[in-house]
């Protein structure tokens, strides 16, 4: 089978060779746009003191390594991700390596998966890994050549180590900053060698210090909230309580009384107020009036749609997937198990409340901000301004925290500037119950399953249905094929057990409630039903949870013929891990965990195994239930496999925050909806894990030399169901409606 | 109207209403934005700064609270506490997207100025106000134990 990964390997090598440009003054390289990169050069051989040889990377007099981040970072470690992988191969000394957020520039700068600039999907450093290397070995071979021109020597003789540029024989060295003014006129090498893996120091270092610890330690790094200008206002829009209304009219007039207060505009969706202080446009806010249209409105609340998506539960749905025929065989098993679970609408909650900085002129516009798709920001912001794009500057900041929510503010940023003229820039601020409120969630979904065993205990047909919005219905790209919504069913739909009979079947009921994708996306409930139902199964075949699954988890899961299983052609070969990769992390975290050793009364240990972001991910969870059926986790520990680990340290820590992610999600965390508007406001309603309830968490990475995966999502989705395993564990009680801060 | 404090150990005067909370004053008048807005109605810890040495929650206080009184936010924070919760922060890379990092700093501060080796339990007590939504709390435990430690060598 073709690995997707080599399918983008061999493009990148193919348009990597076909875009170096002749020039006057030597050859130079741009990355994936020949003018453009033409344009990069000769902006560099300009100021020569700037060696740019592509559009990744700096390379300063003052011997600093700039790298270009195409990905934004929101707390994953991509900028340090990104900028290791470009210095291994440039042999860049650690501490000379600074990282910047790109401008936004599909051409340049697109994910190599999605053909756009985004940052998405847990793929960053999987769709860079060989262009961010061939960036960086360009640069070393342009180094080496300005180095052997300068003393006159061979190229061959030239070694390159920790930023450094040696020639042993006539014992002279150089920096990169001293080479830099030469090496930008060097011809750019047609065609670069990349290193053996074997001889990588940065990549797979046990600790390599992030590039972004300091500044986040101090005090000093940047996020939109924190962009300060000149004459700066403060915008924060009030927007309608139920989703789908729209302003019918308002009265501004006490709104611009109170002092502060210079202007009341309309912005999409609602009507912003515009002060000298955020505290003012606040108040501003409060004596505000503003008469909402809510006849397009969503009236419904979660009441309703658990009524109407339990109906649904019991109906036949569009098939995801068609192993055998397990209707058939369900009616003849011997035993037959039955579950139904719930859950519910979630929100992103970042730390950071949305917010964005936006200072427009007659010809141009500047927009701070930390969006998920820049250069979509700069369409948007070039459609509000009836600007050009090329007007349109986005400068990408850090953003605090995304966790699939994409980061948002850009856009009313613009829209008020617009509407007040361009006269001040303008910050908009939104409040933790403007963003909570606002925000589009993880979808509400019920799931049933239904198993049959034979009369030796096998499991022999299995039989899952899911109700849940689409996060995809109406959009372009490939998520939504023949009716499934490949985001609703992921990790049901893909379940590489071998059982016989396998029938996935989706309702995609709408509704007015604004949702999208959620850290994990449909792997966050999906892998929740799978994980504790197959334990159930387990339970009831008389067999170890971890045996039963060793044994499911025998065969490869592509080897076996599937009637039917609903993907774009895209997702198909990243459908299931490369066999045995899940077997193996589910037993190194079993013998990691001390599977099988007893434990005192009222604890237990739970198991999950999970492959999402072509990543394979195991926990052991040990939780302690108490009297009063409080639950307390005690320890997780995982296991990994997302191929090349190029920075084991952010893995580990990637690792553990997906564990306290998870285990908020399923501890409590819950969204509810009352006549169209939400009902929670701030992290008083809307908890989230604390430290005193964090668990110890030890990580295992597997070693691998496959190319590196996910690491962002992957690790979310089998926490709960191991939570929840380890609880029926310890006290035989199962939880099947999520949140469950206690067990009844 | 004016507010005068003692902002990281230097006199300042603020033209402010003093009933806007301390933060917004920070942020907006002074220009220090280290101190962060995560929810405004003291739950989240994200803009704990400490007055007269104590943490506080800057998002809930009126300005007016701080006259007269010493104030100190991260881009002030002196003495050797705070040199080993910012230096056992950066040796165990505790941060991810940053943004609650601050006033987690200013908490452990606070904790290590109170106990010099807190246990599990105390940082779990004292840090509990203090949310982090990319769950670095293995990470701020075993940073504050770090400080600890480092704190024990210099002495």
């Amino acid at each position: 089978m073709k690995n997707e990964y080599h399918a983008v390997e061999e493009t990148s090598r193919r348009q990597f060779l076909k875009a170096g440009v002749v020039l006057a003054q030597g050859l130079v390289i741009g990355f994936y746009l020949p003018e453009r990169g033409a344009a990069l050069a000769l902006q560099a051989l300009e100021q020569p003191a700037v060696f740019a040889p592509n559009a990744f990377l700096r390379i300063r007099s003052d011997n600093t390594v700039t790298v270009i981040s195409k990905h934004i970072e929101v707390g994953q470690g991509v900028y340090t991700g990104l900028a290791t992988i470009v210095a291994e191969e440039l042999d860049a000394a650690w501490s000379q390596v600074r990282v910047e957020g790109a401008p936004a520039d599909d051409d340049l700068y697109k994910n190599l998966r999605i053909g756009m600039q985004v940052t998405c999907c847990s793929i960053s450093i999987t769709n860079s890994f060989e262009q961010h290397r061939q960036a960086g070995a360009m640069a070393r071979a342009m180094l080496v050549a300005a180095a052997a021109r300068r003393w006159q020597v061979s190229a061959d003789e030239i070694t390159v180590e920790n930023g450094v540029v040696k020639h042993l024989r006539s014992s002279r060295q150089a920096t990169f900053g001293s080479l830099a003014r030469l090496a930008a006129t060097m011809p750019a090498p047609a065609r670069v060698t990349l290193k053996d893996p074997k001889n990588f120091k940065l990549i797979g270092a046990a600790h390599l210090p992030r590039v972004d610890s300091k500044g986040k330690t101090n005090g000093s790094a940047v996020y939109s909230i924190d962009v300060l200008l000149p004459q700066m206002v403060f915008a924060s829009v009030e927007r309608p309580p139920r989703f789908g209304a729209v302003p019918k009219n308002y009265d501004a007039a006490a709104a611009k009384a109170v002092q502060n207060v210079t202007e009341v505009v309309p912005v999409s969706g609602g009507v912003a107020v515009v002060a000298k202080s955020f505290s003012a446009a606040l108040n501003g806010r409060t004596a505000l009036k503003i008469e909402w249209d809510e006849s397009k409105c969503e009236t419904r609340g979660t009441p309703e749609l658990l009524s109407e998506y339990r109906a649904l539960l019991e109906q036949p749905g569009v098939v995801a997937r068609r192993d055998g025929d397990t209707a058939a065989v369900l009616a003849r098993a011997v035993r037959i198990l039955t579950a139904t679970y719930e859950f519910p609408y979630l929100a992103h909650v970042p730390v950071v409340p949305h917010s964005a900085v936006a200072k427009l002129s007659v010809d141009h516009c500047d927009i701070w901000a930390c969006d998920a798709a820049p250069s979509a920001l700069q369409s948007r912001a070039a459609h509000i301004t009836g600007l050009r794009r090329e007007q349109v500057e986005v400068h990408t900041v850090y953003g605090g925290g995304s966790f699939g929510g994409g980061g948002g503010g850009g856009d009313t940023a613009v829209e008020v500037a617009h509407a007040i003229g361009g006269r001040f820039p303008v910050k908009l601020i939104e409040t933790r119950e403007d963003t909570l409120r606002s925000d589009r969630f993880r979808p509400m979904y019920l799931h049933k399953l239904t198993a049959g065993l034979d009369a030796n205990g096998n499991l022999i047909a299995w039989h899952h249905r899911i109700v849940g919005q689409s996060i995809f219905a109406g959009r372009p790209g490939g998520e939504v094929t023949k009716g499934i919504d490949i985001t609703s069913v992921g990790g049901a739909s893909n379940i590489a057990y071998d059982i016989p009979n396998i029938l996935v079947e989706l309702h995609s009921p709408a509704n007015g409630i604004p949702v999208a994708a959620w850290r994990s996306v449909g792997d966050s409930h999906c892998a929740f039903a799978v994980e504790t139902f197959l334990d159930d199964v387990a339970h009831a075949a008389g067999r170890d949870p971890l045996e039963f699954r060793r044994a499911l988890l025998a065969k490869d899961p592509r080897e076996k013929p599937i009637l039917e299983l609903v993907a774009d052609a895209r997702y198909r070969d990243s459908l299931f891990a490369k066999f045995p990769r899940d077997r193996q992390v589910l037993e190194l975290a079993a013998v990691k965990a001390g599977w099988g050793t007893p434990l005192p009364t009222g604890r237990g240990r739970g198991i999950a195994v999970h492959y999402s972001f072509r990543t394979s991910v195991a926990h052991v969870a040990e939780v302690t239930v108490g009297s009063g059926g409080e639950i307390k986790v005690d320890r997780v520990v995982c296991a990994v496999d997302c191929g090349l680990p190029v920075n084991p340290d952010i893995i580990r820590a990637q690792a553990e925050g997906g564990v306290a992610f998870g285990l908020s999600s399923v501890l409590h965390e819950r969204i509810t909806v009352k006549a169209g508007a939400v009902e929670q406001s701030n992290y008083h309603d809307y908890r989230l894990l604390r430290i005193d309830e964090m668990p110890k968490v030890e990580v295992h990475i597997v070693q691998s030399s496959e190319p590196p995966m996910g690491i962002g999502e992957p690790v979310v989705p089998p926490v709960g169901p191991a939570v929840a395993n380890a609880i029926f564990a310890a006290v035989g009680r199962r939880v099947r409606t999520l949140p469950f801060p206690t067990v009844a | 109207m004016a507010v005068s404090l003692i902002l990281n150990r230097k006199s300042v005067t603020l033209d402010v209403d003093p009933n806007v909370p301390l933060l917004w004053a920070i942020r907006e008048a002074v220009g220090l934005t280290g101190t962060k807005f995560g929810c405004g109605i003291a739950q989240c810890g994200a803009c704990t700064v400490h007055l007269e040495g104590r943490p506080i929650r800057s998002c809930v206080t009126p300005a007016s609270a701080a006259a007269g009184k010493a104030v100190t936010t991260i881009e002030g924070v002196s003495g050797p506490a705070a040199r080993a919760v910012q230096g056992a922060w950066e040796k165990l890379d505790v941060v991810q997207c940053g943004y609650c990092q601050s006033g987690q700093i200013m908490s452990a501060i606070a904790l290590l100025n109170e106990k010099r080796d807190p246990t599990d339990a105390e940082i779990d007590a004292a840090m509990s106000g203090n949310i982090c939504r990319c769950g670095t709390y293995v990470r701020i435990r075993a940073a504050i134990h770090e400080a600890a430690q480092m704190r024990k060598v210099e002495r």
